[in-house]
C-alpha cells in the first residue's frame, strides 16, 4: 500500500463511481442491475459507538467491527460528548484496519466511503466524517454522508430474508420514537413520533429510578424476567385516542411514584417489587408501541412492519409484535441484535444504495447534528 | 522534502504545502467553516504545485493545544489522508507554531523569549515559553490561569529577558497589563494578540522534526489536549452537579 494505488491525482470535479466489472457487463452505473459490484466502507461515529464495516453490493457484508464506549460513559450515567469524541479519534483507524484485514480486502479495492453525517453529537460526527471524507479523497473514490436513522431503518435489509418496500417503520431508540411510512429509499413520510421522551430514554430513566446502570433497556429487560407484570397496572399512554404520536413522560412519572410508594429505608423497594415494577414498565412501553404500530399499518394499508433502533432488540417487543401482527395477517422484520444498536454495517449499506442512486458528497465536509429524517429525500436527488 | 500540513487548532484554519524551502499556503479565518474548507484547500495546493498525495514524504498537523473540536478536525483529516497513503505524520505543537510564526514575521527579536498563549476558556490559557532563534522550550506547553502565566513572564522580564507575547491568550487582563507598567530594571514586555497559527509554520517545524526522526503512523496519531482528562472530568462533574 504505497501511495495511491490507482496512481491518479485526486482532483475536485465530478466524482467517479468506482465500479468494477463483476459479471462482464460494463454499461450503466447501477451495480445490481448490471452485475457490477461496489465495495463500500461504512463509518459510524454519531454517538458512543465506533462502528466500521465493509459492504459489497454483490457479496453482501464482508466484515464489520464495533467498539462500544458504554463502559466509559456508564460512570456518568449517560454519554459525555467530549469523551465520546476523544475515543472516536483513537478507535476509528484501528477498526478500519481490522475490517479490511478480516475481509481480506486491500484498500485499493475499496470503491467508496460512507460515513454518518447526522443526526448525532456534533464533535463525534465530525471525527467519522473527516476521516471518512479524507480517506475517500486520498483513495480517489466517491464518498457519501448518510443519515443515521436511515441507516437504522435499512439495517433489516442486511438479513437473509429482507423486507420489501413499501413498509411502515418504527424507529425506536434512546433518541427517537418515530413511525415512518417508507415507500422506497429516501421516500419517507413521518406518521407519528414521541411528543416528549424517546422510548429508549424512558427505559434509561426508569432504570435509574431502580438503581440500574446505563444503558437501561437491557437491564430493565433482564430484571423484568424475574418480575410479575400484572402486580402493577401501568398506563398505556395516548392509546385511548386516535393518532400515531407517543408520549412516555407520564409513564416515567408513574414509575417514579410506584417506586416511592414502595420504597424501604434505603430508598428502593424490595428486590421482587423492583422486578415487578420493571416488568410492568416494560410491558406498558411494549404494549403502547404495539398498539401504535398496528394502528399505523391499518391506516396506511401496508402489510409489513420494520422495527429498527436499540429498543427493537427488546425480546418482549419482538414477541408481542409477531403475535399481534400475525393476527392481522401482517409481518414484522428486524435486524439481528448487534445491528439494532449503532453499527457501521447499516451505514455502509445505506451509503451503497445512495451511491448507486448517484449521490455523492463533494470535498466540503458537512455534518448535521439535527437532521429530521423527512428532510433527507431532498438530498437523495444528488443535490448536495 | 515535501510535507502537507493542516492546522485548525484555533479560530482559523490553514493548509500548507512545503516543497524544499518553498511553502504555499491557504488560510481561512471563517469560524465554524473548517470542515468545509480543509479538503478543497488541500486540493488547490496540490493542483497548483502539480503534485499528488503520493509524492509527499510526510504529513504534519497542529496537534494542539487549542480548541478540542478544532484539533480533532485537523487530526481526523490527516489520519484519513496519511492512512490512505501509508505516509508518516509529524504532530507539531500549535503553541510552537504560533511562536515560530512570530519569529518568521519579525515580531520577536532574536534575544527575546517568545510566549505564545491561546484562550483555553474557563479563565485559563494554553501557554509555553520559547527561547532564542532556535525556539528551544523554556516552559513546556501547559494550561494555567493567566495570572500564573503572568508570573512566569514577570520573572523572565525581571531577569532582564525581553518577552514577546503572541496570540489571543494575551487578551486576558493579567497578561495584557504587563507591558504597560514595567518594573524598574525589568526588560520590555510586548504583546501581539492578533496573531493566528499558520500551517506554514507547522510545516516548517515538521520538516525539522521529521529529519530528527520524530513522526508517527496515522493510527497512532493523537491530539495533545494538554487539559488532562482527569481535571476535565472533575469539571464535568461539578458542572453536572450545578445543573
Amino acid at each position: 500500500m504505497i501511495g495511491h494505488p490507482r496512481g491518479k491525482s485526486p482532483r475536485q470535479g465530478p466524482p467517479r463511481l468506482g465500479l468494477r466489472a463483476g459479471g462482464g457487463a460494463l454499461s450503466g452505473l447501477y451495480g445490481h442491475k448490471y452485475g457490477l459490484s461496489m465495495r463500500v466502507l461504512g463509518i459510524e461515529t454519531s454517538c458512543d459507538e465506533t462502528g466500521i464495516a465493509l459492504y459489497d453490493s454483490e457479496r453482501g457484508l464482508l466484515a464489520h467491527a464495533l467498539y462500544s464506549q458504554v463502559q466509559l460513559h456508564s460512570e456518568y450515567g449517560g454519554v459525555v460528548p467530549e469523551l465520546a469524541s476523544r475515543d472516536h479519534v483513537r478507535k476509528t483507524l484501528p477498526l478500519v484496519e481490522q475490517v479490511l484485514a478480516e475481509a481480506g480486502v486491500e484498500s485499493s479495492d475499496v470503491d467508496a466511503v460512507a460515513y454518518t453525517a447526522g443526526p448525532g453529537l456534533i464533535g463525534a460526527l465530525m471525527v467519522g466524517a473527516c476521516i471518512g471524507r479524507s480517506l475517500a479523497y486520498a483513495w480517489d473514490v466517491p464518498a457519501v454522508g448518510v443519515h443515521h436513522m436511515e441507516g437504522h431503518l435499512l439495517a433489516p435489509m442486511l438479513e437473509p430474508q429482507p423486507p420489501q418496500f413499501p413498509f411502515v417503520a418504527l424507529l425506536v431508540s434512546g433518541g427517537h420514537t418515530q413511525l415512518v411510512d417508507v415507500q422506497g429509499i429516501g421516500q419517507y413520510e413521518l406518521l407519528g413520533e414521541s411528543l416528549d421522551d424517546a422510548a429508549g430514554e424512558a427505559f434509561d430513566k426508569a432504570a435509574k429510578m431502580l438503581d440500574l446502570d446505563y444503558p437501561g433497556g437491557p437491564r430493565i429487560a433482564a430484571m423484568a424476567e424475574r418480575g410479575d407484570e400484572r402486580r402493577f397496572k401501568f398506563p398505556r399512554p395516548m392509546t385511548d385516542r386516535p393518532g400515531l404520536d407517543f408520549s412516555f413522560s407520564g409513564l416515567k412519572t408513574y414509575t417514579l411514584t410506584t417506586v416511592r410508594d414502595h420504597a424501604q429505608a434505603d430508598g428502593l423497594p424490595d428486590d421482587q417489587t423492583c422486578a415487578d415494577i420493571a416488568a410492568a414498565f416494560q410491558s406498558a412501553v411494549v404494549d403502547t408501541l404495539v398498539i401504535k404500530c398496528r394502528r399505523a399499518l391499518k391506516q396506511t394499508g401496508r402489510k409489513t412492519l420494520v422495527i429498527a433502533g436499540g429498543v427493537s432488540a427488546n425480546q418482549l417487543l419482538r414477541q408481542r409484535l409477531e403475535a399481534k401482527l400475525a393476527e392481522d395477517g401482517n409481518r414484522v422484520f428486524y435486524a439481528r441484535p448487534e445491528f439494532c444498536t449503532d453499527n457501521g454495517a447499516m451505514i455502509a449499506y445505506a451509503g451503497c444504495l445512495r451511491l448507486q442512486a448517484g449521490e455523492t458528497q463533494g470535498l466540503a465536509i458537512d455534518v448535521r447534528p439535527r437532521w429530521p429524517l423527512a428532510e433527507i429525500s431532498r438530498s437523495a436527488s444528488g443535490g448536495q | 522534502m515535501k510535507i502537507l500540513a493542516i492546522d485548525s487548532s484555533s479560530g482559523a484554519c490553514s493548509v500548507a504545502l512545503l516543497d524544499g524551502e518553498a511553502v504555499t499556503e491557504r488560510f481561512s479565518a471563517e469560524l465554524r467553516d473548517h470542515t468545509r474548507r480543509i479538503l478543497p484547500m488541500v486540493d488547490e495546493l496540490l493542483a497548483g504545485a502539480g503534485l499528488k498525495l503520493s509524492d509527499l514524504d510526510a504529513f504534519a498537523v497542529g496537534r494542539g493545544p487549542g480548541s478540542f473540536t478544532g484539533i480533532r478536525i485537523a487530526i481526523s483529516c490527516i489520519q484519513g489522508l496519511a492512512f490512505a497513503c501509508s505516509k508518516p505524520v509529524v504532530p507539531v505543537s500549535s503553541l510552537a507554531a504560533l511562536a515560530r510564526g512570530a519569529r518568521r514575521r519579525n515580531l520577536a527579536p532574536a534575544d527575546a523569549v517568545v510566549v505564545p498563549a491561546l484562550d483555553a476558556r474557563m479563565q485559563e490559557v494554553y501557554c509555553a515559553a520559547y527561547d532564542g532563534q532556535e525556539l528551544s522550550a523554556i516552559a513546556a506547553d501547559g494550561v494555567m490561569a493567566p495570572e500564573r502565566a503572568a508570573e512566569l513572564v514577570s520573572r523572565l522580564s525581571a531577569e532582564g529577558r525581553p518577552v514577546v507575547g503572541v496570540g489571543p491568550g494575551w487578551n486576558y487582563p493579567a497578561l495584557s497589563a504587563l507591558g504597560s507598567d514595567p518594573l524598574a530594571g525589568a526588560a520590555q514586555v510586548l504583546s501581539h494578540v492578533d496573531v493566528d497559527i499558520h500551517a506554514e509554520d507547522v510545516a516548517r517545524l515538521a520538516a525539522e522534526l521529521f529529519q530528527a526522526g520524530e513522526h508517527v503512523q496515522a493510527d497512532a496519531l493523537e491530539p495533545a489536549y494538554v487539559r488532562t482528562e482527569i481535571s476535565w472530568k472533575k469539571r464535568e462533574r461539578i458542572r453536572q452537579k450545578g445543573d
